[in-house]
């Protein structure tokens, strides 16, 4: 069996160091300051982001190694998230049944919508994936209401069974927690003017990143893998050549799928609640939004676009007129009103706007994302470096 | 037998929605071989043409009028629109009424030229790229019309009433012995868009320009050859399919009031109705458009679900469009009428 490479060892490792400190990096602002708006650092938030770090890792074992663009990804996002909260009512407030559940349903869930789903490719799969969701929205929304509780959403109550949890005596809601741990439960540091919180809920989701991240190292590296991208290059070549490539989209489907029922049963053990919204088509596309926005493809890519898009989402929905009035106020009247109502447009509640043009931009010059932009830069960087040698070298490569 | 003949109906009017939106994303998959999620906004574009219509008929010229006290006992400000102004109360307020017939001819131009810029500034450095990146590129194009409207228009909807002579309702069921009335509006829908799916049909089958179109839709290279200027007409085609969406909205602002997310929703649909009537088929996506309009409004029948209730099973009202979509796509893969070679890879 072969070992992690070197180099994948050292993305994985940052990812960890990045994942471990995030409640120290994400805060740099004092809170007390103006700018402490910007900080990221409070568990809401770290929790999101992870989570839809693991719902696009997912996204893109799909999308990114066999090309096909499923446009339903939010039906096992939603399975996954009843599940769960299901457990929490029956079982007990632990988290680990709850997971285990809504990996497995979202698994089969993904298995049926897969196998029917995958005999075509192209445009038609993503239409049949978008109608299977926008079916499971349907479903969830109104025809299964005992099950899904219809459009209140899934919650726990007092009188649930919970066959395994102690009795409630206390008369408040239960929380969840992982054997006695809190997912709630945050230590807040103080150092100097900042405050800096560490929550269990965000360190838990924070390993399954990491865990769902080294299998997507593994995933890439493998045999497995370079069979899914075969099939993205030329599938037709591959099926001339014998090969039948059906088993191998469809594990990549169910694998993907496993991933957000995964997401969901985080996202409901932070908050253990289920709506059918989830389930709704917008959601699926953000899921694809942030898959492409960081990069198909590429390990690193979706887990920072779907930080990049959390992250403003939550900071320009924050910039409301009275902040952008404070930005402005050293300039003439006139001109500050100006500005502020043009950008009044981009952020507060016109943040989709920004999202949209900002993914338009993305598609139309830099199909790889993100990533692709990091790497140009990069390269860019080497080849200023490389001339400025050259020149102070007065030496000249000879032409390859 | 009424109440059949209203699900007939209620079919139909929804039917022709699917219909025509179904219509324009065929045409333009037929002739650009581009698959346009935006085109759901382009429907809301042109509900908003009504829209702005009526903001705009409705701006008015505030006049003192000191005989008329209001109830604090100043003189009453009496606002009267510019347009009654100018071509006296009858006239004027005949126009006002009037609005969203009207905006048809607002609504015609300016689809077209949204749809030409869009071709020609956004889509057609698409057509090398694979499906993928056109879905995608479109996506975020409806997302960006889509928070403009709101940001204009607000997020509520914005009711836009029919004339008043088309307010209520006219008993069909009596022109064949049984009773069943349905609101004028909805019939003038489904024959307006009965209207425009048979002069498109027209338009293609019997100009010139509409026989290029379908030869070029058949093999564009030949007919690049032969020196016709292709992507022109191609453009002129997509303006074509926009004013369609276009004028979809426009005439169904009176059924639901328009708010900006409306597109999103038809569009789910509407590509539904595309692939179950074939990909590239214009004939099949209007029948599909037709079929899944009247499969949806028998399905919410009462007998309907009385009858599912029997079986112990949950009424499919909500989800019968996406099964016949799936149950269409694995047994008959090109849909009802798609033609081989579209989109087979």
């Amino acid at each position: 069996m072969k070992t992690i490479s070197k180099a994948d060892m050292r993305t994985l490792f940052f990812v960890a160091i990045i994942a471990l400190f995030a409640p120290l990096i994400l805060n740099p602002f004092p809170t007390e300051s103006g700018w402490a708006q910007f900080n990221a650092g409070y568990p809401d938030l770290m929790q999101r982001f992870a989570i839809y770090g693991i719902l696009a890792i997912g996204f893109n074992i799909l999308f990114g190694l066999t090309g096909y663009l499923s446009f339903g990804h939010a039906a096992f996002l939603g399975v996954g998230s009843y599940s769960a909260v299901w457990m929490f009512k029956l079982l007990s407030m632990n988290i680990i049944p709850a997971l285990i559940l809504s990996v497995i349903v979202a698994g089969l869930f993904s298995l049926l919508i897969g196998f029917i789903s995958l005999r075509r490719s192209g445009i038609y799969f993503s239409i049949l994936t978008l109608a299977f969701a926008q079916m499971s929205f349907a479903l969830a929304y109104s025809v299964l209401t005992p099950l899904t509780n219809g459009e209140t959403g899934l919650q726990i109550t007092l009188n649930d069974p919970r066959i395994f949890a102690a009795e409630n005596i206390s008369g408040n809601l239960p929380v969840t927690s992982l054997f006695g741990m809190e997912m709630r439960d945050t230590w807040t540091m103080q150092l100097g003017a900042w405050d800096f919180q560490f929550n269990i809920g965000y360190y838990i989701c924070a390993i399954f990143l990491l865990l769902a991240f080294y299998i997507s190292i593994r995933i890439f590296r493998s045999p497995f893998g370079m069979m899914l991208r075969a099939i993205k290059t030329n599938q037709t070549r591959l099926n001339y050549t014998g090969i039948n490539t059906r088993p191998y989209t469809l594990a990549a489907f169910v694998i993907s799928g496993m991933y957000a029922g995964l997401a969901g049963g985080l996202m409901a053990s932070m908050d253990p609640l289920a709506g059918a919204e989830r389930m709704q088509w917008t959601a699926s596309g953000e899921i694809v939004l942030m898959t492409i926005l960081g990069g198909t493809g590429t390990l690193l890519g979706p887990v920072m676009g779907a930080g990049f898009i959390k992250y403003f989402e939550n900071i320009f929905s924050k910039i409301n007129d009275t902040v952008l009035h404070g930005w402005f106020s050293w300039m003439p009247d006139g001109l500050e009103n100006v500005i502020v109502w043009i950008l009044h447009l981009f952020t507060g509640k016109g943040w989709h706007l920004t999202l949209g043009i900002m993914f338009m931009m993305i598609v139309i010059f830099l199909p790889g994302g993100l990533m692709e932009g990091i790497s140009r830069i990069g390269k860019w960087w080497k080849r200023r470096n490389v001339k400025n040698d050259n020149t102070s070298h007065n030496s000249s490569t000879p032409a390859q | 037998m009424d109440a059949i003949l209203l699900q007939i109906l209620n079919g139909l009017d929804k039917g022709s929605a699917y219909a025509l939106i179904a219509l324009g994303l065929t045409l333009i998959f037929g002739t650009l071989g581009v698959v346009n999620f935006a085109h759901g906004a382009l429907f809301m574009l042109g509900a908003f043409c009504a829209v702005s219509l009526q903001k705009l008929m409705s701006v008015s010229k505030i006049t003192i009028d000191p005989s008329q006290l209001d109830f604090l006992g100043k003189p009453l400000k009496v606002k009267t629109p510019y347009v009654v102004e100018w071509f006296g109360p009858k006239f004027g307020n005949a126009i006002i009424d009037w609005n969203v017939p009207l905006a048809i001819i607002v609504a015609i131009p300016v689809m077209l030229l949204v749809g030409y810029v869009m071709e020609r500034g956004l889509i057609k450095h698409f057509y090398k790229r694979p499906h993928a990146d056109q879905i995608l590129v479109t996506f975020g194009l409806a997302i960006v019309i889509q928070e403009l409207v709101k940001a204009n228009f607000g997020a509520n909807p914005i009711p836009t009433p029919a004339p008043d002579q088309f307010v209520g309702s006219y008993n069909v069921g009596a022109l064949i012995g049984l009773d069943a009335s349905y609101p004028y509006w909805r019939l003038i829908y489904f024959a307006f868009s009965a209207t425009i799916i048979s002069s498109v049909f027209a338009f293609l089958r019997f100009t010139t320009f509409g026989m290029v179109v379908r030869a070029g839709m058949a093999d564009r290279e030949t007919v690049g050859l032969l020196g016709i200027n292709i992507d022109r007409r191609f453009t002129i085609m997509f303006g074509i399919a926009a004013a369609v969406a276009g004028l979809a909205g426009v005439m169904y602002t009176p059924i639901n009031s328009p708010n900006y997310h409306m597109g999103m929703d038809f569009l789910v649909l509407s590509f539904v109705v595309v692939v179950v009537g074939g990909m590239g088929s214009l004939p099949g996506a209007v029948l599909a458009g037709f079929l899944l309009g009247v499969l949806e409004s028998f399905a919410s029948m009462n007998e309907v679900k009385g009858f599912f209730e029997m079986l112990y099973l949950p009424s499919i009202d909500q989800i019968i469009i996406y099964l016949v979509a799936i149950i269409v796509l694995l047994t008959r893969p090109r849909g009802l009428m798609g033609k081989a070679g579209v989109m087979e890879e």
